[in-house]
């Protein structure tokens, strides 16, 4: 398996093209045979950070790369960060508008599922400033 | 059982995607937050819900289940069956409320 890398761009309150990042790593991962149940995973961490900068971020980037050891998404966003990541880390603690949560959105289980899906996780916030998310997944058994 | 022929079993309308119609039930989830779906729907399993925004699609494409059936009639958005034409994945529309389904959905074999 070559090595592939895709850069996204992913806007503020874009609900009708959501999922399209995700979807479109989702068919790159199918393509180069990775492990279905790696695919399942990193589908869901990679859809629900694409919802999370939709939802609550000015917009932000989402990088994605293949390598035969790893898959890697790198999510970082334009702010305007997170207040008490702890918090927004805890299963059912969601911050989402009411008009997000009638789409369905706003269960509070958007970063609980990704840190859940992935093997390395790690966030980092700043307040007015941005979010990075680094995730790892292992190819490897 | 495919979904194909849960339609011919339950009193459904398929609305889109049946370019899908051949993927195989593996049993039934029901919800309608979409995160909560994303974290416990599995593979292969009709999901039943009352959410109809273009979302859905999103959420069926990335836990590969095989088709999604709206209860009571709730009104589905044209970009949404337009992207499950094209993701391939069923949408079935039915009156009957997701309870009422699933006591439909327990009483058919999706073995067979």
């Amino acid at each position: 398996m070559i090595t592939i890398q895709r850069s996204y761009v992913v806007g503020k309150n874009d609900f009708t093209k959501a999922g399209e990042v995700s979807s479109n790593i989702k068919k790159i991962m199918k393509q180069v045979g990775v492990k279905p149940e790696i695919i399942r995973r990193v589908s869901v961490a990679a859809y629900e950070t694409e919802m999370n900068i939709i939802i609550h971020s000015y917009g932000g980037t989402i990088e994605f790369m293949i390598t035969p050891e790893y898959i890697k998404l790198v999510a970082c966003d334009r702010g305007p960060g997170i207040k008490n990541i702890e918090l927004a880390m805890k299963k059912g603690y969601s911050t989402a508008p009411q008009n997000v949560r009638e789409l369905g959105f706003g269960a509070g289980m958007g970063l609980p599922n990704i840190k859940r899906c992935s093997d390395e996780f790690s966030i980092e916030s700043e307040y007015e400033s941005h979010t990075k998310l680094i995730l790892v997944f292992k190819q490897s058994m | 059982m495919t979904v194909a022929q849960l339609l011919n079993n339950l009193d459904v309308k398929l609305l889109s995607g049946k370019d899908g119609l051949n993927k195989k039930i593996s049993g039934f989830y029901i919800g309608d937050m979409l995160s909560w779906v994303m974290a416990k729907a599995e593979e292969g399993q009709a999901w039943i819900t009352i959410q109809t925004n273009i979302n859905v699609v999103a959420v069926g494409v990335m836990t590969d289940i095989s088709c999604i059936i709206i209860a009571e009639d709730a009104e589905v958005d044209p970009d949404t069956l337009k992207k499950a034409e094209e993701e391939g994945i069923p949408i079935l529309q039915t009156s009957l409320s997701a309870y009422h389904i699933a006591i439909k959905c327990a009483s058919v074999d999706i073995h067979e």
